[in-house]
C-alpha cells in the first residue's frame, strides 16, 4: 500500500474490484472451462460467489462506518466515498443484480441467446453502478455511469439475431451517448466554474457564485438534461419504451430496476451535492419534469397492449414520483425518494419475473393478453402479479403504498398541496391501467393451456420479490430506518 | 387480548387454499374451506363478542407500528365496538348465509373455486374494514374490497358487458377514493395522528369555530368517497350496471356490506360530521335525492335484478338521509334491516332466476307463485318488510329515519314519504309481475334446492323479526340517543303511503294489467325519462369520458408530433405523408424526432431558467 | 500567462462545436454519421475541458479529457458492432428506416 493506494482506499475499493475480477473470471471461464452450452448454468455460481464476495466487502464497510460512529469515509483524495447512502444504493442493486440473475438462465436458453458475457455483463455494469452511489467526484461518476451504460447497451441488444433487440439497442445507444454528451458538457462547466472536479470543492464554489451567472445556468440545465435523461423523466423519456419493449425481458427488468436506482442515486448525488445551492433555480425545472412525466408516462400507459411497453411508461411515471421527492426536499421526501426506489426495485422485479416465467417456446409472453387466465394455469405467479400491480398502484398493504405515502406526506408538508392532489389524482389514473393487466390474468380464459415451465432459480426469485414487495408493505419499518440512515451526509 | 386478528384472517385462509389448490380439488372440498372459513369467522365473531360483552368503551388490540414517522405512529390496530360489533354480525352472518346460498347457485358455473376464492377474499377486506382501528387500515379493507367487487362483478368475462360493468364500477370508485384519500391525508395533517380515538378525541377538544373549515372540508372528501362506495349522486351509476355480476356477488357486495362501508364510514366520522354542520346537510340532501332518483327509475325497470339495484341505491339514500339528518343509529339500523331484506329479495330473485335458466326480465315471467312457492314465500317477507308494512323489520328502521328527517327539515320527510310511496309500488310491482298473473316465458321452472331455500328462509324470519333487534339502544353508548320524537300522524302517514303503493300495484298489475301499458303510453316523455335512467350515463358519457379518451388520443399521440416534429425534421414529403392519413403518435419511432425532444426540453428549461434570472 | 488567445474563445469554439454535434445528430440520416455527431459533441467537450484546465493551471480538466477519450473509445467499440448488427439485419443504414418500434 502506498500514499496512492492506502489501506482506506482498498477498503472502499473491495466491492468494486469484486464485482469487476468476477465479470472478468466469467469470461475467461465461459471460454476455457465450460466450452458446451450445457455448463454455462455453473457460471451463476461465479456471479453468486461475486455478490457474495461484494455483499461481503459491503457488509464490513456496513459495520465500520456504524461502529465508528461516522457518517462517511472518503478515499482516494476524496473522489469515492461511503456514507448510508451509498451503502444503502449498493445493496440494493446487489439484490436486484441476483434476482435478474436467477430469473435469466432459462429465459436465455429459450431465446437461443445463452452465453456466459450475460453474467458478466451483469456483474460489470453493477461495477457502474457501485461508481455511481459512491462516486464523489466527475470523474468517477463520468465514468462509473458510461461503464453501465456500454453494458446496457450490449444487453439491450443481446438477442443479435433479433430486429427488435437490434434496434432498441441502438436507439438506447444513439441517445444515450447524445444525452451523456449533454451531461460531460455540463461537467466541463461545472469544472471551469470551480476549478475542480471534487463535488464538495464545486458546491461550495457554486453557493458563493451569483445564482444568475448565464453560465452557471448554462452547466446546470446541461446536466439535469443527462440527468433527467437517464431516469426517463419526460420530455428525455423517449428512448425508454422502445428500449423497455425490444431488450430481451430479463434485461428489461435490469435496466429499470438497476440503471433506473443508480441513475437516480446520481441524481440526488448531483442536486443535493454541488447543485444545492442552485435549487431555486433547479427546482421549477424538477416541477415541470415530474408533472410531465406523471401525464405522459400514466396516459400513454392506457392505450398500451404490451406488457413491456407498458411498463416503460409506468416507469416513467414512477421517475416523477421520485422527483417530487427531490422537490419537496425535505428529510421526508429525501428518504421517501430512497423508500420509494427500493420499494420499485422489488415490486418492478416481481413484475417482471412474471413475464419472464411465461416465456416459452411459441409464447413471448409480453402481450396482455398473454396473461390471459394465468389464474388457471399458475395461481401462484397470478397471485404475485397481483400484489407486485398493487404495489405499483400504490394501493395498501403493499409496499408501493409506503413509498407514496411518504412522498405525499412529505409534499404536504413542505406546502405543496397542489403537487399532493395532482400526484393523487395520477394514482387513481394508474390504477385503471394497472388492472388491465389484473382482468386479464383473473377474468379471461387461458388461450393455450400450457403449464408454464419454472426453474429453481425463478422459484426463489419469485418468492423473494413476492416477500419484499409485502414485507415492506406490513413491516415497514426497518427498511424506512434503513432509508433514513441514508440521510446522513 | 382477544384475537381479533383471527376474525379476518380465516377468510384470508379460505382464500389462499382456494386460490391456490382449489382448482384441482373437488367441490365439496371447496365448499367446505369457502363457507368452513366463513362459519368459523361468524363463531369467533360470536364468542368474542361474548366475551368482550357489555363492550361500552370500544376493544382495542395494537399488534404491531405499520408506519412511523417522528412521532407519528400508524399501527396495524383492531378495535370493536358496538358499531362495528353490529356491522360484524351483518358482515358474517349474512355473509354466511350467502356464501352457503352461492355453494347451490354456482353448483353448474365454471369457475367455481375461483368465484369462491374471490368472495372469501372480499370477507377479509370486509372485515378489516370494519375492525380497522385507523383510516388507513380502514383505507386498505376499502380498496380491497373495491377489487374484489370488481373481479366478482367481471366474473362472467365472456360478456363484453359484464367487464364493461366492472370497468365502469372501478373508474367510478377511483373518483371517490381520489376524495378518500385526499380526507385521509387531510386529517394526517391536521390532527397528526389516524387513529380513530385521538383523532375523535382531538376534533372534539378543539373549538368549534377554529376547525369548522377544516372538518367541513374533511367531511365533504370523505363523503365524496362514501358517494363512491355506497353509490349515491352523483357516481351511483356504477351500482346498477354491477348487477351483472353472479346473483349472489349482487346479493353480498351490491346489497348488504360493501355497498354499505360508505354508511359505515360516516356513522364512524360522527364526531367529526357533528362539527360539521354544513357537511351534514350536505350528506342529508344527496342521501334524499339519491333516494328519490334511484326509486323514481326503479318504477319502470323490466329486469328484476335492475328493480332491486335501485332499491338498494335508494335505500342507501335513506340511510344517508338518516346519517344527515343527525341520527347516525337509525342510519345504521337501517343498514342491518336493509341487509335482511335486501340480501333475500337479491337471492330470491337469484333463485327466480335459477329457475328460469337465467331469465331476468319481469316480462318473461309470471304466475310463479304455484310453481316457486318457498321462493315466493320468502320474497314476500322481504317485500312487505322494505314496503314499511308494520310490524316487520323494514318499518322501525325506516320510521326512526323519517322521524329524524321531520325533526331535522319537515320538507325532508314528506318527500322521504313519497320515496316510501314509491320504493313500497316499485317492490310489489316485481313481485306481482313475476309471481302472479300467468305465465308468459316458455322455460321450465322448477324449485331451487334446499342449499339455496334454506338461507332465504333464515333471512326471511330475520327480514320479519329484525325490527325487534334495536339497534339504536344496542349503539348508545356510541351514539348518544336524543330525545324520542315519537309521532303516531306521522308514523300513520308512512305506513299509509307504502300501502298505498301496494294497492296501487295491485290495481296495476293484477287487477288490470292494461292499465300499466296505457299508462305509460300515456306519459310518454316521463316513461322514457325514467327507463332511460334520465339519461345520466349518456350524460357522463358526453361530459367527461369522451373528453377525456379525445384529449389523451388526439393531443398527446397525434397533434403534436405530426404538426411540430415531422414537419422540421423531416421536410414537406414526409409531412404530406403524415397528413396523408397516417397515424403517427408522439412516439414515432424515429431516433432523431426522440433527439429533437430531447433538445427542445433542454431548450426549453434554459429559457425557463434564463427568464427566471437563477429562480431570483 | 501569455496566450494570445483568451478562454472564452476556447468556450465559444467549443460551443460551436457541440451545436453542430446536436445539428448533425438531429439532421443527418446515416447512422454512421449520426454516431460520429456524438463523438464530435464529446470532443467539443474535450475542448472546453483543456481550456479551462489550462486556464487553471490544473491537470484535473486533462484528466478528464483522458478519460472521456477512452470512454469514447469503448462507446466506438460497442456502438459500431450494434450497428453492424442492426446492418445485418436489415441491411440498411438509413437511420429512420430503423423504426420499428414505435407508439
Amino acid at each position: 500500500m502506498s500514499q496512492y493506494y492506502t489501506a482506506t482506499d482498498h477498503f472502499v475499493l473491495v466491492p468494486a474490484i469484486m464485482l469487476a475480477l468476477f465479470g472478468c473470471a466469467i469470461l475467461l471461464f465461459d471460454f476455457w472451462v465450460f466450452p458446451e452450452p450445457k455448463q454455462r448454468k455453473w457460471l451463476l455460481a461465479f456471479l453468486a460467489l461475486g455478490e457474495a464476495f461484494a455483499g461481503y466487502g459491503l457488509w464490513q464497510q456496513h459495520t465500520y462506518i456504524a461502529g465508528q460512529g461516522i457518517a462517511e469515509l472518503t478515499a482516494f483524495q476524496g473522489s469515492l466515498v461511503v456514507d448510508g447512502f451509498s451503502l444503502f444504493f449498493n445493496w440494493m442493486f446487489i439484490a436486484a443484480a441476483s434476482i435478474v440473475a436467477l430469473m435469466s438462465y432459462r429465459y436465455l436458453e429459450v431465446e437461443g441467446e445463452h452465453h456466459g458475457e450475460y453474467y458478466s455483463l451483469i456483474l460489470l455494469a453493477q461495477c457502474g453502478m457501485y461508481f455511481l452511489a459512491s462516486g464523489a467526484d466527475l470523474i468517477t461518476l463520468f465514468v462509473g455511469l458510461e461503464l453501465m451504460a456500454l453494458c446496457f447497451y450490449i444487453m439491450v441488444g443481446f438477442l443479435r439475431s433479433d430486429k427488435r433487440s437490434n434496434e432498441a439497442a441502438m436507439k438506447y445507444l444513439l441517445l444515450g451517448g447524445f444525452s451523456s454528451g449533454f451531461l460531460a458538457y455540463g461537467f466541463s462547466l461545472l469544472y471551469g466554474l470551480s476549478g475542480s472536479t471534487k463535488l464538495s470543492e464545486i458546491g461550495v464554489a457554486i453557493a458563493r457564485r451569483d445564482p444568475a451567472d448565464p453560465v452557471l445556468l448554462l452547466a446546470m440545465v446541461t446536466t439535469t438534461v443527462g440527468l433527467l435523461f437517464k431516469i426517463s423523466a419526460v420530455p428525455f423519456h423517449m428512448w425508454a419504451p422502445d428500449a423497455y419493449e425490444g431488450a430481451p425481458t430479463t434485461v428489461t427488468a435490469y435496466l429499470s430496476v438497476g440503471s433506473k436506482a443508480a441513475s437516480i442515486a446520481f441524481l440526488l448525488r448531483i442536486f443535493l451535492g454541488p447543485l444545492a445551492s442552485a435549487r431555486a433555480a433547479w427546482e421549477p425545472l424538477l416541477v415541470f419534469a415530474a408533472i410531465a412525466s406523471l401525464t405522459v408516462g400514466n396516459l400513454a400507459a392506457i392505450s398500451q397492449h404490451n406488457i413491456k411497453r407498458l411498463l416503460a411508461y409506468s416507469s416513467i411515471s414512477h421517475a416523477g414520483y421520485m422527483l417530487l421527492g427531490l422537490v419537496a426536499g425535505n428529510e421526508t421526501g429525501i428518504k421517501g425518494v430512497a423508500v420509494y426506489v427500493l420499494v420499485y426495485t422489488f415490486t418492478n422485479l416481481g413484475v417482471f419475473l412474471v413475464i419472464v416465467a411465461l416465456r416459452r417456446e411459441g409464447l413471448v409472453g409480453d402481450n396482455i393478453d398473454d396473461l390471459a387466465g394465468l389464474m388457471h394455469k399458475s395461481p401462484g405467479y397470478a397471485l404475485l402479479m397481483l400484489i407486485c400491480l398493487l404495489s405499483l398502484a400504490g394501493i395498501p398493504p403493499t409496499a408501493g403504498f409506503i413509498g407514496k405515502y411518504y412522498i405525499f406526506l412529505s409534499l404536504i408538508q413542505a406546502g405543496r398541496y397542489v403537487l399532493a392532489a395532482a400526484a393523487a389524482l395520477y394514482v387513481a389514473v394508474a390504477i385503471y391501467y394497472y388492472f388491465r393487466i389484473v382482468r386479464s390474468m383473473f377474468m379471461s380464459d387461458a388461450e393455450d393451456a400450457g403449464a408454464m415451465e419454472t426453474t429453481f432459480g425463478v422459484r426463489v426469485a419469485a418468492a423473494l420479490t413476492g416477500l419484499g414487495t409485502l414485507g415492506i408493505g406490513i413491516f415497514p419499518e426497518p427498511f424506512l430506518r434503513f432509508a433514513g440512515q441514508s440521510l446522513i451526509r | 387480548m382477544q384475537h381479533l386478528w383471527l376474525i379476518p384472517t380465516l377468510p384470508l385462509a379460505g382464500f389462499l387454499v382456494n386460490g391456490l389448490a382449489g382448482r384441482r380439488a373437488s367441490k365439496t372440498f371447496v365448499n367446505a374451506v369457502a363457507i368452513g372459513s366463513v362459519f368459523l369467522a361468524f363463531l369467533w365473531t360470536v364468542k368474542t363478542l361474548f366475551a368482550l360483552a357489555p363492550l361500552e368503551t370500544p376493544h382495542i388490540e395494537r399488534y404491531f407500528t405499520w408506519i412511523a414517522s417522528g412521532d407519528l405512529r400508524i399501527g396495524f390496530d383492531f378495535a370493536v365496538d358496538r358499531l362495528s360489533a353490529v356491522m360484524l354480525m351483518v358482515v358474517t352472518g349474512v355473509g354466511l348465509l350467502i356464501h352457503i346460498y352461492a355453494a347451490g347457485y354456482m353448483a353448474h358455473e365454471g369457475g367455481y373455486y375461483r368465484f369462491f376464492a374471490f368472495l372469501n377474499l372480499f370477507m377479509f377486506f370486509m372485515l378489516v374494514l370494519v375492525l380497522a382501528a385507523n383510516y388507513l387500515l380502514l383505507f386498505v379493507g376499502w380498496e380491497g374490497v373495491g377489487l374484489c367487487s370488481y373481479l366478482l362483478i367481471g366474473f362472467y368475462f365472456l360478456r363484453k358487458s359484464a367487464a364493461d360493468a366492472g370497468k365502469k364500477a372501478f373508474i367510478v370508485n377511483r373518483i371517490g377514493d381520489f376524495g378518500f384519500s385526499l380526507a385521509v391525508f387531510l386529517i394526517f395533517v391536521a390532527f397528526g395522528t389516524l387513529d380513530f380515538g385521538q383523532v375523535f378525541a382531538k376534533a372534539a377538544s378543539l373549538p368549534v369555530e377554529h376547525t369548522a373549515g377544516l372538518l367541513t372540508a374533511v367531511c365533504l372528501l370523505l363523503m365524496l368517497g362514501a358517494a363512491g362506495k355506497s353509490a349515491q349522486v352523483p357516481l351511483y351509476v356504477w351500482l346498477p350496471d354491477a348487477m351483472e355480476g353472479p346473483t349472489p356477488v349482487s346479493a353480498l357486495i351490491h346489497a348488504a356490506t360493501m355497498v354499505t362501508a360508505g354508511v359505515y364510514m360516516v356513522a364512524r366520522s360522527a364526531t367529526l360530521f357533528t362539527r360539521a354542520p354544513l357537511a351534514l346537510d350536505v350528506v342529508a340532501l344527496i342521501g334524499l335525492f339519491t333516494a328519490v332518483l334511484a326509486a323514481s327509475i326503479g318504477l319502470v325497470q323490466n329486469d328484476i335484478k335492475k328493480v332491486f339495484a335501485y332499491s338498494t341505491v335508494s335505500q342507501l339514500g335513506y340511510m344517508f338521509l338518516g346519517l344527515g339528518a343527525g341520527a347516525f343509529s337509525a342510519g345504521i339500523f337501517h343498514l342491518v334491516t336493509h341487509a335482511f331484506f335486501k340480501a333475500l329479495l337479491f337471492l330470491g330473485a337469484g333463485s327466480v332466476i335459477h329457475a328460469l335458466s337465467g331469465e331476468q326480465d319481469l316480462r318473461q315471467m309470471g304466475g310463479l307463485r304455484s310453481k316457486i312457492p318457498v321462493t315466493f314465500w320468502t320474497m314476500l317477507c322481504a317485500a312487505v318488510a322494505i314496503a314499511g308494512v308494520p310490524p316487520f323489520s323494514g318499518f322501525y328502521s325506516k320510521d326512526e329515519i323519517l322521524l329524524a328527517a321531520h325533526h331535522h327539515a319537515p320538507w325532508m320527510y314528506w318527500v322521504g314519504v313519497i320515496t316510501a310511496g314509491m320504493t313500497a309500488f316499485y317492490v310489489f310491482r316485481a313481485m306481482f309481475m313475476a309471481f302472479f298473473g300467468s305465465y308468459r316465458g316458455r322455460a321450465h321452472a322448477h324449485e331451487s334446492p334446499l342449499v339455496m331455500t334454506a338461507p332465504l328462509m333464515a333471512l326471511a324470519a330475520l327480514s320479519l323479526a329484525g325490527g325487534k333487534i334495536d339497534v339504536p339502544r344496542i349503539l348508545e353508548p356510541v351514539f348518544p340517543r336524543g330525545e324520542a320524537h315519537h309521532s303516531p300522524a306521522l308514523v300513520a302517514i308512512s305506513v299509509g303511503a307504502g300501502f298505498a303503493g301496494i294497492a296501487l300495484a295491485w290495481l296495476l298489475y293484477v287487477v288490470r294489467p292494461a292499465l300499466a301499458g296505457a299508462l305509460a303510453e300515456r306519459t310518454g316523455f316521463l316513461y322514457r325519462l325514467l327507463y332511460g335512467k334520465y339519461f345520466l350515463d349518456e350524460i357522463y358519457d358526453a361530459l367527461v369520458v369522451r373528453p377525456i379518451e379525445r384529449v389523451s388520443r388526439v393531443l398527446l399521440w397525434r397533434g403534436m408530433d405530426v404538426g411540430l416534429i415531422d414537419g422540421a425534421v423531416n421536410g414537406a414529403g414526409n409531412r404530406a405523408q403524415g397528413i396523408g392519413g397516417v397515424l403517427r403518435k408522439l412516439q414515432s419511432g424515429y431516433i432523431r424526432s426522440y433527439a429533437v425532444w430531447v433538445l427542445a426540453g433542454a431548450v426549453l428549461m434554459l429559457v425557463t431558467v434564463a427568464l427566471a434570472g437563477g429562480g431570483r | 500567462m501569455t496566450t494570445a488567445v483568451p478562454l472564452s474563445w476556447y468556450l465559444i469554439l467549443s460551443a460551436i462545436l457541440f451545436g453542430l454535434g446536436v445539428a448533425g445528430f438531429v439532421f443527418r440520416r446515416n447512422i454512421i454519421t449520426v454516431f460520429m455527431s456524438i463523438e464530435l459533441m464529446l470532443n467539443a467537450v474535450n475542448l472546453s475541458f483543456v481550456a479551462f484546465s489550462y486556464q487553471l493551471r490544473q491537470t484535473d480538466g486533462h484528466i478528464y479529457t483522458f478519460f472521456v477519450m477512452v470512454v469514447a473509445a469503448a462507446e466506438a467499440a460497442v456502438g459500431l458492432a450494434i450497428i453492424l448488427t442492426v446492418f445485418k439485419n436489415r441491411a440498411t443504414l438509413e437511420i429512420d428506416e430503423v423504426s420499428d418500434l414505435k407508439n
